[in-house]
């Protein structure tokens, strides 16, 4: 079974091509984190005994898969059916019966399992017409949804090795720098650094022992698109790790992923174990003669162990904490040897970048990010989902197009990106393209590509102090300006949103994130002030107020917020009245409600409620001044 | 040797001389806390930036650098007291302070760069622990490493393993003397020595009755260095008088 040749690799790949090809009916079951949360498991189950069931009077040829993350979360659990390209979303267990009989038997559409699409309420069929994915350009992710992870043929078939294959007997390592120079590729787990130019400098470092890494810890809140690359398509990370291997001289690898993951654990060892199967790792890698092999290491479980030189320490076995170090990993990283790191959707680009031409790679994208970016993008969006498109995509496309527009339809206020340590970039700028230089310049960072979007009832002073408490609990304490700042920045935040801020604390605030970024030991320190600049550059008169005025504007610091029924708009529903978790609410159904001021906790859950919007926040000061006359 | 101008005057260093090393050579002074000769530069202080900039850089480009872990180079040039250090170590001392408002250490550093009182909430618990990592490098450096910085942020500390009196401590007392701000507390005398909550026995000198160090201590010396026990066991005054006495015995040959 072992690949010896190139010539054996294709013919493996036209088999594998061939096999899928004549399989009639394909059930695709999404076994993603997200969509395993919601049952998908139970869900394949059914499908594998129903199918097995009917097999025996009906010739339908069937095949279940698990396969990863679509992207689509929420809407969990997936099924696509192939060849027909049909959707369903919200599989749940006792649907399956039916799916068989009418789909794939009867070939009939089942319209209530159809996605839905938000804005105009249409039920769509076709999973590539979803304007969710229509919309999209798939890179780093192309197989995702596409293939069983946990079948190396299946990847085969759908092109995973085809890179390597290239690599290892048409081009010499230094071809294959320069092909990924000539893609423009930037690496994409946060600064942005040119792979070529990480590749070069390691290649240059003196010595004949080197190793290659990938960082999988992603420890962003709420970021996944490096867990569902390693969930549902290993082989492009392994791949490309070979690649890159093969280009430098590299003859280990370590796959560092975040302890949190399993299934991406589970997943990529299966991968591994069938790559050296089948020879793509290991000894005489399909009989090119190049040898090499990739562990996997599990991560610290700490924020800051995806930081190079944590990783390092910690793959070394020592705390995953920062080095203070001004020689580059590259020429002295993992036990001081030249070392290159790599981010996962990285190095899921490569083998793509390798088989179709740095060119076609550099066509996508700005002047100077080029290609696709996987973006997580969640909050206040109609759709929320994993996404990868060209660099300089709008905001407006992604959160409008893409993300169906704001819950609610409430008005968008600003968009997080770049995780906790990123800034937030305002309404003003919707049509701002999205690329490494763009983000930058507007305050904010592409970091690992995670967006949250935020409608106007979000408050910027506590949206800040929310990163700040992330990070000041994921700090490592070992340097003064970050262990002591975070902890110094939220008492100040924590006076602000109690209405105890007092005139000169923006000053304040503002020299804090200056020694914190020009003192800290390590890149966490050093951005942390990015959420706190971006949200004073934009949003500083809501500073003001809270500390002026005694009043949080968007109505949603609990001191400073008072809440009230409006009467004309009132129709006694009772709704919020039930909603209240302290009775604070008083009336009968069909008449006028009102919230009593002292018994209110000002909780918002009467306000998120009410179907007629008929409740309004205003400054709790406002009481007070009342009492006062 | 490599050159470089530290605040516009010149010097030249050896080649694994770091910024400290050649900005002292200079006759300049940068502040440090976490920093001892001897010991592998940590970093962790922060008070020991200066403005860097390198051969071949853009004129005005300076980069901030912590001077007790940068290299040198040919060309380097080196500003110790740009607007800019000065604030970020101001920040650096006012955040110090706001944690231990009573260390006189850190008030008079404070003081220096013209702070009186902390600009931020003082610790409710005061502590005069810097979270300069010398204790537990010291200790890992003579081989014991007995304690370590335990949990991580603000909630740090330094402690011996799940706060029990550390097994492998020697109560050598090397901690609580490179302490800078001396917050490691111990109690010695002739006869018990405690730190750490762990009780040593001491070592004395079968001749004086003097205590020099425990018995932990002189073991661990014995086994690294493959000198016999009873070398440690011999106080300063009993050597003194050995030596006078052999004195004594000596004629003076003219
Ligand atoms: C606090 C901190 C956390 C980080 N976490 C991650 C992470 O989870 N994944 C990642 O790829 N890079 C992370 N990075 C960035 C890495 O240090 C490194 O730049 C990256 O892995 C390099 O890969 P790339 O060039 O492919 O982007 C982190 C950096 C910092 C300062
Ligand atoms: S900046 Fe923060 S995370 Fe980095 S070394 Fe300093 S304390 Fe640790
Ligand atoms: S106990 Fe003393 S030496 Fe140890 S970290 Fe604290 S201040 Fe530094
Ligand atoms: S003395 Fe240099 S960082 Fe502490």
């Amino acid at each position: 079974m072992r690949i010896e040749s190139k010539d054996r690799f294709e013919t493996l790949r036209a088999q594998a091509r061939e096999s899928n090809a004549s399989r009639m009916q394909q059930v695709l079951v999404c076994c993603g984190t997200g969509c395993l949360a919601w049952g998908s498991k139970k869900v394949a189950e059914a499908f594998a005994s129903e199918i097995a069931k009917r097999s025996v009077d009906a010739t339908v040829d069937l095949f279940v898969k698990s396969t990863g993350c679509h992207g689509f979360c929420e809407r969990g659990p997936l099924v696509a059916l192939q060849p027909s390209g049909i959707l369903y979303t919200k599989v749940k267990p006792n649907r399956v019966e039916e799916i068989v009989e009418t789909t794939l038997i009867g070939g009939e559409v089942i319209q209530n399992l159809l996605y839905k699409e938000p804005v105009s309420g249409e039920r769509i069929a076709q999973y590539d017409e979803i304007p969710f994915y229509k919309n999209q350009v798939r890179v780093a992710m192309r197989n995702i949804g596409r293939i069983d992870p946990t079948s190396i043929l299946d990847a085969i078939a759908e092109g995973a090795y085809s890179g390597l294959a290239r690599a290892l007997f048409e081009m010499t390592p230094d071809e294959v720098l320069d092909e990924v120079e000539i893609s423009g590729q930037r690496g994409r787990g946060g600064a942005g650094f040119a792979t070529a130019r990480k590749w070069r400098s390691c290649k240059a470092a003196p010595g004949d022992r080197r190793f290659v890494l990938c960082n999988g810890d992603e420890g962003d809140p709420g970021a996944f698109k490096d867990r569902s690359i390693m969930e549902g398509d290993p082989h492009s990370v392994i791949e490309g790790i070979i690649i890159g291997a093969y280009a430098l001289g590299a003859h280990e690898g370590w796959i560092y992923v975040r302890d949190e993951y399993p299934l991406a654990v589970v997943n990529l060892g299966i991968a591994i174990a069938e790559a050296r199967k089948y020879g793509l790792l290991g000894q005489n890698i399909m009989g090119s003669g190049f040898d090499f092999d990739i562990k996997i290491s599990r991560g610290g479980g700490a924020f800051v162990c995806g930081e190079s030189s944590a990783l390092m320490r910690s793959l070394e076995g020592k705390t995953g904490e920062p080095r203070a170090k001004y020689v580059h990993s590259t020429e002295k990283g993992l036990f001081d040897l030249p070392t290159v790191l790599n981010n996962v959707e990285t190095w899921a680009g490569i083998g793509a970048i390798i088989d179709r031409g740095g060119e076609w790679f550099a066509s996508m994208g700005t002047e100077r990010s080029k290609g696709t970016k996987a973006f997580s993008l969640v909050g206040k969006v109609k759709n929320t989902g994993l996404i990868e498109l060209p660099m300089g995509t709008t905001l407006r496309h992604i959160i409008y197009d893409i993300g169906g527009g704001i819950l609610n339809d409430r008005p968008f206020k600003a968009v997080q990106t770049g995780g906790p340590s990123g800034g937030c970039v305002p309404a003003e700028l919707l049509d701002l393209p999205v690329d490494f230089e763009e983000l930058t310049k507007a305050g904010s960072m592409m970091g690992s590509g995670g967006m949250i979007v935020m409608d106007d009832r979000t408050c910027m002073v506590d949206v800040s102090r929310f990163f700040l408490a992330f990070l000041e609990e994921e700090s490592c304490g070992k340097c003064t300006p970050c262990r002591e700042g975070l902890h110094q920045m939220v008492q100040i935040y924590d006076r602000l949103i109690a209405g105890d801020g007092v005139e000169g604390d923006i000053e304040l605030i503002e020299r804090l994130a200056a020694g914190m970024q020009l003192g800290s030991l390590c890149e966490l320190g050093k951005s942390a002030p990015n959420p706190v600049l971006s949200t004073l550059r934009y949003f500083r008169s809501e500073y003001e107020a809270h500390i002026r005025d005694k009043a949080c504007p968007a109505g949603i610091c609990r001191e400073l917020t008072a809440y009230e029924i409006i009467e004309e708009g009132c129709d006694g529903c009772h709704v919020c009245f039930k909603a209240c978790p302290v009775d604070a609410i008083e009336g009968v159904v069909k008449e006028l409600h009102i919230i009593h001021q002292d018994a209110c906790i000002s909780c918002g859950a009467c306000f998120d409620v009410c179907p007629t919007n008929t409740i309004r926040t205003f400054p709790k000061i406002e009481l007070k001044k009342a009492e006062v006359v | 040797m490599p050159t470089l101008k530290i605040n516009g005057r010149r010097v030249t260093v050896d080649a694994d001389a770091t910024i400290l090393d050649a900005v002292r050579a200079a006759g300049v002074e940068v502040p440090t806390l976490c920093h001892f000769d001897g010991l592998e530069p940590w970093g962790g202080c922060r008070l020991c930036v200066v403005d860097m900039s390198q051969a071949g850089w853009e004129d005005d480009w300076f980069k901030v650098v912590t001077a007790c872990n940068h290299p040198v180079d040919e060309g380097m040039t080196v500003v110790t007291d740009s607007e800019r250090i000065i604030e970020t170590r101001r920040v650096v001392l006012d955040l110090l302070l706001a944690r231990c408002p009573e260390a006189p250490l850190i008030q008079e550093l404070a003081r220096d760069y013209g702070i009186e009182e902390t600009s931020y909430t003082p610790n409710p618990e005061p502590d005069d622990c810097i979270l300069c990592g010398l204790c537990t490098r010291v200790c890992d450096h003579i081989g014991v490493s007995a304690i370590s910085s335990a949990d991580r942020g603000w909630g740090r500390e330094i402690a011996p393993p799940f706060h029990k009196p550390p097994p492998d401590c020697i109560g050598c007392l090397a901690c609580a003397e490179i302490c800078p701000t001396d917050c490691i507390p111990y109690e010695t005398s002739n006869i018990r020595r405690t730190i750490w909550g762990k009780e040593f026995e001491m070592l004395r000198d079968p001749k004086t009755g003097e205590a020099v160090i425990t018995k932990e201590q002189a073991e661990h010396f014995a086994e690294r260095s493959g000198v016999p026990i009873t070398y440690f066991e011999t106080s300063d005054t009993s050597k003194r008088r050995q030596m006078a006495s052999t004195f004594q015995k000596l004629q003076v040959v003219k």
